[in-house]
Parts: C-alpha cells; sequence; structure tokens
C-alpha cells in the first residue's frame, strides 16, 4: 500500500492492521489507514470488497450478529482506545460514532421524535434543549426549511431525499466525533444526491466524516482523502486529488479509469 | 426454418379459444365457489342464531333485558337481566388479559430480539404447546390446583371464583398473544432496528422505541385474537368460575359467563321452542356482537398505524 505524506492534519481515528471476516476467510486483510479531522474520507471500491464491512466495524455494528473477531485496531483520538477492544462497550462507541444507512431509515414516528431519539436514549430530559437540538440538527442538515412547519407529522411521508436528511438530522443530534455514512445517496435520485453531497461538503466543518461510495465522481467532488479497497486490500489511500489524477498503483488506475469493476 | 411455437391469432369462433374460455370460466366459478363457502357459512350461523333469538323478544322486553337485576330464566319468577352474564364474561375476559398481554408481550420481545435463532425453534414450538392442552385440562387444573393454592392467600376464596379461572385461561392465551406479537416484531424490518442500534440504544430500548411501536398493527391485531379467544373460552369458565350469574366485578366470588351459561343450559334437556331453549340463541348473540365489536377495533387500529406509518 502506498499512503500520501499529509503532515497537517489531526488524526481522528486510524486503523491499524485490521482484519476481520464472518467466516474463516478474511473479508478485510491488515487494513491500516488514517482518517483526519473535519474532513471527508471517502472509501471506494468494486461491490463486495468489503466497503461496508470496514465501515460497521468503527461502530461495531457486526457485534451484533453473534461473537466476532476484530485482529488489529480501530484507535479513537484524542481518547486515544482501541474501539474494537473486548472490554470496549458497543453502546459507548455507537454514542461517540454516529452511522447513516444506504437506505433512508426513518423511524415510523414523527420528525420530531425521530430527531430527539438519540436524546432521549442518552437520557436528556430537558425539552427546551431537545427543542433547540432538534431545530439545530435539522438547521445543519437543510432540512429546517422544508420541515419546520410539520415536525409532528410523520417522518415516512417525506420523500427519499428528505428522509436521508432527516436520518443525518438525527445522528447529527446526538453530536457524534465522527460520522459514517454507507453509500448515502444511493437510493435518492440525482438532485437529491447533489443536495446530500453539498451537505457533507458543509458538514465537515463541524464533524469529520468517513462516506463509503460507489460513486467516483461523488468521491471526487466530495472526499479530501479516498481509499481504494479491492477484495479485502486497501490498495491506495491518499488525497482524492491524487488518487483521481495520479494514481500511484496500477489496480487504483484501472478501477478509476473504468477498466474493471 | 419453421417454428413450432410461432403463434397465429386465432378467429373468436375458434374451438381451440372457446374451450380455453370455458375452462378459465369454470375453473373461476370454482374459485368462487370457494371463496363464497366460508362467507355463507358465517352468514348460516349468523342467521341461525337470529332467528332462534329474535322470538326471545316476543316474550321478553328489551327493557327487561338490559335492566332486571337477575339472570333467572329458568325460574318460577324468571328474570332476564342479560348485564349478569356480560358481567362474568368481561371479569374474567380482563383477568385473563391481564395475564396474558403482558406477559405475551414480553414473551415476544424475549424470543424475537434476545433469542438466537437456534434457541427460538426449540423454545416457540413448547410455547405454542401451550395452547394445545385441550382446555378441559385447564378447567380441572384451576379449578384443582390454582383455587387451593390461592386460598392459602385468601382463605375466604369460593372454590369456584373469576380469578383462578381468568388467571388460567390468560396463561392459556399467552401463546396466541406472544406468537403472533413476535412475528409482527420480527418483521420490523432490520434497518430499522440498526438505526436505532447505531445511535447507541440498547436491546431492551430498542425494543420498545422502535420494535413494538413499528409492529403495533400487528400486535394489536394478536391482542384481539386473544380477547376473542377469551370472551369465547367455555371450558375453562364453566368448570371453575362457577354458575352464578350477578352482577360483580369481584373476582374472588364464583360467577357466570355467557359462554358457561350456554353450556349449563344445553346440558338440561329443554323443550324446543321454550324460553330456555331461545336463552341460549340470545346469549350466543350477546357474544357474537362483543366479539365483532373488538375485531372492528382491532381494524380500526390496524388501518389507523398503517396510515400513520406507511
Ligand atoms: N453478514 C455477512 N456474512 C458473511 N459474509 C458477508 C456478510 N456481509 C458481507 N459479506 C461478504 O463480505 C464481503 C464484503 O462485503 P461488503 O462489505 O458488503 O462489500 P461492499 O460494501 O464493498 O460492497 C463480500 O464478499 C460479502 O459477500
Ligand atoms: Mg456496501
Amino acid at each position: 500500500m502506498v499512503t500520501t505524506k499529509t503532515d497537517s492534519n489531526i488524526k481522528k481515528a486510524e486503523v491499524v492492521d485490521l482484519t476481520f471476516g464472518y467466516t474463516e476467510k478474511n473479508v478485510l486483510n491488515k487494513i491500516s489507514m488514517p482518517i483526519y479531522q473535519n474532513k471527508v474520507t471517502a472509501l471506494i471500491g468494486p461491490s463486495g470488497c468489503g466497503k461496508t464491512t470496514l465501515l460497521r466495524c468503527f461502530n461495531r455494528m457486526h457485534d451484533l450478529y453473534g461473537e466476532v473477531r476484530y485482529n488489529g485496531e480501530i484507535k479513537l483520538y484524542p481518547d486515544d482506545i482501541n474501539i474494537l477492544a473486548r472490554d470496549i462497550d458497543p453502546i459507548e462507541v455507537r454514542m461517540k460514532i454516529g452511522m447513516v444507512f444506504q437506505k433512508p431509515n426513518p423511524f415510523p414516528k414523527s420528525i420530531y421524535e425521530n430527531i430527539s431519539y438519540g436524546l432521549k436514549v442518552r437520557g436528556v430530559k430537558k425539552k427546551s434543549y431537545i427543542d433547540d437540538k432538534v431545530e439545530d440538527s435539522l438547521k445543519k442538515a437543510g432540512l429546517w426549511n422544508e420541515v419546520s412547519d410539520r415536525l409532528h407529522s410523520s417522518a415516512t411521508s417525506l420523500s427519499g431525499g428528505q428522509q436521508q436528511r432527516l436520518c443525518i438530522a438525527r445522528a447529527l443530534a446526538t453530536e457524534p466525533d465522527l460520522l459514517l455514512l454507507d453509500e448515502p445517496t444511493s437510493a435518492l435520485d440525482p438532485i437529491s444526491t447533489a443536495h446530500i453531497e453539498e451537505l457533507v461538503t458543509e458538514l465537515k466543518k463541524s464533524v469529520t466524516l468517513l462516506m463509503v461510495t460507489h460513486n467516483l465522481h461523488q468521491a471526487a467532488r466530495t472526499a479530501d482523502y479516498t481509499a481504494f479497497m479491492y477484495l479485502g486490500d486497501l490498495v491506495e489511500f491518499g488525497e482524492s486529488s491524487q488518487i483521481f489524477t495520479n494514481p500511484k498503483e496500477q489496480k487504483t488506475e484501472n478501477y478509476i479509469t473504468g477498466r474493471f469493476g | 426454418m419453421d417454428s413450432k411455437l410461432a403463434t397465429t391469432f386465432s378467429k373468436p369462433q375458434s374451438i381451440k379459444r372457446r374451450v380455453r374460455e370455458l375452462k378459465e370460466l369454470v375453473i373461476r366459478i370454482i374459485l368462487f365457489i370457494c371463496a363464497a363457502s366460508s362467507v355463507l357459512i358465517t352468514f348460516g350461523v349468523v342467521w341461525t342464531l337470529l332467528k332462534e333469538a329474535f322470538p326471545f323478544f316476543m316474550e321478553v322486553s328489551v327493557k327487561n333485558f338490559l335492566t332486571d337485576k337477575e339472570w333467572t330464566p329458568l325460574f318460577e319468577n324468571p328474570q332476564y337481566g342479560i348485564f349478569n352474564l356480560i358481567c362474568g364474561t368481561f371479569l374474567t375476559t380482563a383477568i385473563a388479559l391481564s395475564v396474558a398481554i403482558p406477559l405475551g408481550t414480553i414473551t415476544a420481545v424475549f424470543l424475537s430480539e434476545y433469542m438466537s435463532n437456534r434457541y427460538r425453534e426449540i423454545l416457540k414450538p413448547i410455547l405454542e404447546l401451550l395452547a394445545a392442552v385441550p382446555t378441559v385440562v385447564y378447567g380441572y387444573f384451576a379449578l384443582l390446583f390454582v383455587t387451593p393454592l390461592l386460598q392459602k392467600i385468601y382463605p375466604d376464596l369460593s372454590s369456584f371464583n373469576a380469578l383462578s379461572a381468568g388467571l388460567v385461561m390468560g396463561v392459556m392465551i399467552i401463546p396466541y398473544v406472544s406468537s403472533l406479537s413476535e412475528d409482527a416484531m420480527r418483521a420490523v424490518p432490520v434497518h430499522l432496528r440498526e438505526g436505532s442500534l447505531a445511535l447507541g440504544a440498547s436491546n431492551l430500548q430498542t425494543s420498545f422505541k422502535v420494535i413494538i411501536p413499528s409492529a403495533f398493527s400487528g400486535i394489536a391485531s394478536a391482542y384481539v385474537l386473544g380477547i376473542s379467544r377469551a370472551l369465547g373460552e367455555t371450558m375453562v369458565v364453566a368448570i371453575a368460575a362457577g354458575l352464578q350469574p350477578k352482577i360483580s366485578l369481584n373476582p374472588l366470588e364464583s360467577t357466570q359467563t355467557l359462554t358457561a351459561y350456554i353450556v349449563q343450559v344445553s346440558q338440561g334437556d329443554l323443550p324446543h321452542g321454550s324460553i330456555g331453549y331461545k336463552t341460549i340463541y340470545v346469549a350466543g348473540v350477546v357474544l357474537l356482537f362483543f366479539t365483532l365489536i373488538f375485531n372492528l377495533i382491532g381494524l380500526r387500529i390496524r388501518s389507523k398505524m398503517e396510515i400513520k406509518f406507511k
């Protein structure tokens, strides 16, 4: 693997020699990469190369489906803890690291209840605080103007693009250190997609983002850093401008020029 | 190259086409008869009940039926206060539901959210066995085991009482509630469950704040089925709750339900057309009426939830 040197950035997290498999077979092989604070990092690669699997390590989602073996570490800074360690409570990890799924998944509740859900789960009771947080998160997600007059109507009545921004707002309300996005626009139309891309670029002022996408243009447009994965290996990591204009690895070049995948 | 599959348009009068259309028609008629028969049978049952119950009101005024203090249709000076039986029915049903709904729901949460597939496959059939035990067994279990047990706590509990009949009936209904509720909970899309957990919610929070509300229309159906079972349950209450209709909500006394009354009277040989004979049908109609009401309420809840959530 080739990593381009970057000094001026603060690391928010770092994957160190991460190996993971659902069964005997490894789906991730010794992945190592940094995640820089207040930057957008994109994970690209052909279908089935392990992007989702890697993303779901960050919030210990795999733990939901039985005993799993993580080899290696994901360090979270500035706490400097390995969030994959056995003695770390996955729930506490998920409290710090938010996630937006491929398909918008609002709860069948009102818009307000969706946004306040994460706060309620954390035991926040104060109504004025929750109200402010709901408004603030919806504003950050660029949804406030569209829904401010119907906060108490059902979230499932929103359009797909609005639902996805609602899901982003829902995650933002909990003030995550890191926001994971798994192909957040793959179920959306081009206009909604453009909306989400703008939003992602805007959000990095306040949060660190790690985004899976199989849309290369999206990665090139929105990501500061890009990691190219292939068959469970991290082939190349670097600044997006470098990856997309001057890849160092042949495989990366083949992929971005559309020769495979 | 000549192809055997090449089709041509047939003329409307052609034999081939006539035969095909006739076949379609026959099949359609057969399917219709099958679908219609269950509806017809239901109407037949309702018709029979109404036909036999109607003459009852030639002899007894509706006012007496609704306001008489007692239900003693077979006595010298008969009284026809139906609320005596309704009271018994509702009392035992309420007791049963206060057992079956909480326990059934919690069991469903446990099965659907906390059990691994392997153990669930073992546990669920065992639980469903509860529903396979003949109800007469439950009746004697209530009378000969639960009542004596409860009498250790309340010494003045009568040997026939609504409490133990209701409790045992509740246990009997648990699998109806839990099994359907669990199906509904497991049908909640995995992305909702993951969405909640990804926000830092625990399994318990996810179950009660996301899974149950999302599955509520299915859970409501389960409750309605439980209510219908409790309203219509006969053997347990006939054996363990007693034969004394009364307007009272005291669970420690004996009582009589609509169903138990029907069993009691139909065991004697009442002459066809006598007032006693007609009361059987009247009780049946009242029972059907309440079952119907609860089913309609269930339907309402379901369609409301579907509008809200879809
Ligand atoms: N729950 C699972 N159990 C077993 N294998 C899985 C599971 N999920 C994904 N995989 C396998 O892991 C590999 C990587 O999958 P994934 O991370 O979903 O790829 P991507 O998101 O890059 O398309 C694939 O070969 C896939 O078949
Ligand atoms: Mg994926």
